[in-house]
């Protein structure tokens, strides 16, 4: 296990260093310069020339890709031109807020949509089960801005009941919180509905497999076989979606492929915990 | 006749299909006496396992009870509740699994797979993982206590077996069902099985119903057998009747073909001509007729009675010669 998270670490710096020179190459191989853009229209050569020197442009390729790694091994992300503020800060102060605000959204369309994923695969086929398919459906079906407005429009300036813009003081725990509410509701839905459904899909395959039904033949009570036997198998396809789901969450607000890399590598880490024949190949 | 502890009468059993109603199983008579094994032979598809389904009361959707009864230890399993029944499933009865590969959950250990069967004992966790250690070395899985720590997967498909033989018997059942338990396993570790199965029964003193489609491995095991062709029950009887009296041309047929006991050297293995008729499209009269040597008119017309031959053996047969 210690091995495998150390590979996945070792394959994830790999990865960033391929990205880094792919994205250094792509500086020189797109047409334009990033002196004339940060400098606009107006700029004279004898600006630009100084630009160059000054964000190292002018330097060899090799030269620019290594001294950008050592410096990222430091710590240093590099300033960002416009708003001459380092850029691992803004990167940072942004992570925090989007971290909690994705675990958030993750967090509650995991306790709703399990539960409702085994509830439909146990009563399949009821009435119940199709309400249950209908609501999953439609919350996949309507994208999040609009769950986002909608919701904003009722709960906040209807009813007031929550805030609408900011993330709350920093420090204060609950006003933090009530700031979070409307957002997470807002991109969790859709989640809820995705996983309701794939608990639902894999949790029926489950119920199917033989050793169920040896656990019927036995007499265990139906709560045991659904919520530890079959659950811990039907839980894995979960793992995985949600392992790259909130690596595309993240980075569609932070492009960023260490976050994705990392977030595969705890989806995997948990599906090793749960599944030993995995955890055995790792 | 001897205290039954599963009597099945006249039980029928259908599938609901949308090519139309498969009569899976008409007017079964067996009785499972204690302490007693009986064994059920018949190819693939007359039924077996349709009927261990139904006396466990673990059928697939579609399946129907249309007629008869299943009384295990006196009461009609078709009556009882969801919560009756499964006082009964792994307390009273119990059953051993076709595929051990996959009768075992590969997600928990076997330790805490034996621990779960026990649940309605009230002692500790540490009593029950002693006694399903004891179990599995009863069943002759070595080092028993550290391999409770390990997964399904550790174990090759022999040993599985063994596990699930041991949690059918942990709980001490009144009736072990065993649905073709060595079909999946080559032939020395057949024979191991069954000899293990036959000393633990003999120590346990439960009853077995066992199903298989190895004639070899009922005569070995069974005190009686039945023989069941396209969802009936052609004949019962004890072992020494349907192997060396046989009745009914079905297993006479059946027993022909058996390749132990061809003496010649033969390119072809002998074979009952036909097939298995349609259990949608019901033929009228016997169900054997249509390749039974001796079919006459009458068997073209009615369906045979249940003829007794001996106390206990019976053949469902018109043109019977004993």
């Amino acid at each position: 296990m210690l091995f495998y998270l150390l590979k996945r670490i070792g394959l994830a710096v790999v990865i960033v260093v391929v990205a880094v020179i792919l994205l250094y190459s792509m500086i020189h191989i797109v047409p334009g310069d990033p002196a004339s853009v940060i400098l606009g229209p107006r700029a004279t050569p004898e600006m630009k020339q100084e630009l160059h020197e000054l964000m190292g442009l002018d330097r060899p390729f090799v030269v620019q890709v290594a001294s950008f790694l050592g410096k990222v091994a430091r710590g240093n992300l590099g300033m960002d031109f416009f708003s001459q503020r380092p850029v691992a800060q803004i990167v940072f102060k942004q992570l925090d807020e989007t971290l909690v605000l994705v675990l958030a959204s993750i967090g509650w369309a995991i306790l709703l949509g399990i539960p409702l994923g085994c509830y439909s695969a146990v009563f399949r086929n009821t009435f119940s089960d199709k309400l249950v398919g209908i609501f999953s459906i439609g919350v996949i079906a309507v994208p999040s801005f609009v769950v986002a407005l909608y919701s904003l429009l009722f709960f906040a300036v209807t009813l007031k009941w929550l805030p609408a813009i900011g993330a709350g003081e920093p420090g204060q725990y609950m006003d933090q919180l009530r700031h979070l509410i409307l957002p997470a509701f807002a991109i969790g839905l859709g989640w809820v509905g995705y996983i309701a459904r794939l608990v639902r899909a894999s949790m029926l395959e489950v119920l199917n497999e033989n050793h169920i039904r040896r656990a019927r033949a036995f007499g265990l009570p139906e709560h045991m076989i659904v919520f530890q036997y079959a659950l811990k198998l039907a839980i894995l396809p979960t793992v995985t979606l949600l392992g790259t789901g909130i690596g595309r969450l993240i980075s569609s607000a932070l492009v960023s492929t260490v976050l994705f890399v990392l977030s595969t590598t705890i989806s995997d880490s948990i599906n090793a915990m749960l599944d030993p024949r995995v955890r055995e190949r790792l | 006749m001897i205290e039954s502890v599963l009597d099945i009468r006249n039980l029928s059993v259908s599938y609901a299909t949308p090519r139309g109603t498969v009569q899976a199983l008409r007017r079964i008579n067996l009785k499972v006496p204690r302490a007693k094994v009986v064994g059920l032979v018949g190819e693939s598809g007359c039924g077996k396992s349709t009927l261990i389904s139904a006396v466990i009361r673990l059928m697939a959707e579609n399946a129907l009870v249309a007629a008869g009864e299943i009384r295990f230890l006196g009461q009609d399993m078709q009556y009882l509740s969801p919560p009756e029944l499964r006082g009964i499933r792994g307390r009273d009865m119990s059953m051993v699994f076709q595929d051990p590969m996959t009768a075992l959950n590969p997600v928990f250990t076997i330790g805490r797979q034996m621990v779960d069967i026990q649940y309605r004992d009230g002692v500790s966790k540490k009593a029950k993982a002693k006694r399903a250690a004891d179990m599995l070395s009863l069943v002759g899985i070595p080092d028993a206590v550290s391999r409770l720590d390990n997964y399904p997967h550790h174990f090759s498909g022999g040993m599985c077996q063994r596990i699930t033989i041991a949690m059918a018997l942990l709980v001490q059942p009144k009736l072990l069902i065993a649905d073709e338990p060595t079909t999946a396993l080559d032939a020395t570790l057949e024979v191991q099985i069954i000899r293990l199965l036959k000393e633990l029964q003999a120590d346990f003193q439960c009853a077995i119903l066992f199903i298989s489609h190895h004639l070899n491995v009922i005569a070995e095991l069974c005190d009686f057998v039945g023989v069941m062709y396209a969802g009936e029950l052609v004949e019962k009887g004890s072992v020494r009747d349907i192997f060396q009296r046989p009745a009914h041309p079905y297993t006479r047929a059946l027993l022909e073909c058996d390749p132990s006991v061809i003496e010649e050297r033969t390119r072809f293995l002998p074979t009952i001509p036909g097939e298995i008729p349609s259990l949608i499209d019901l033929p009228e009269g016997c169900i054997f007729h249509d390749r039974c040597p001796k079919a006459e008119q009458v068997c073209t017309k009615t369906r045979p009675p249940e003829v007794s031959i001996t106390e206990h053996h019976t053949a469902l047969c018109h043109c019977l010669e004993v």
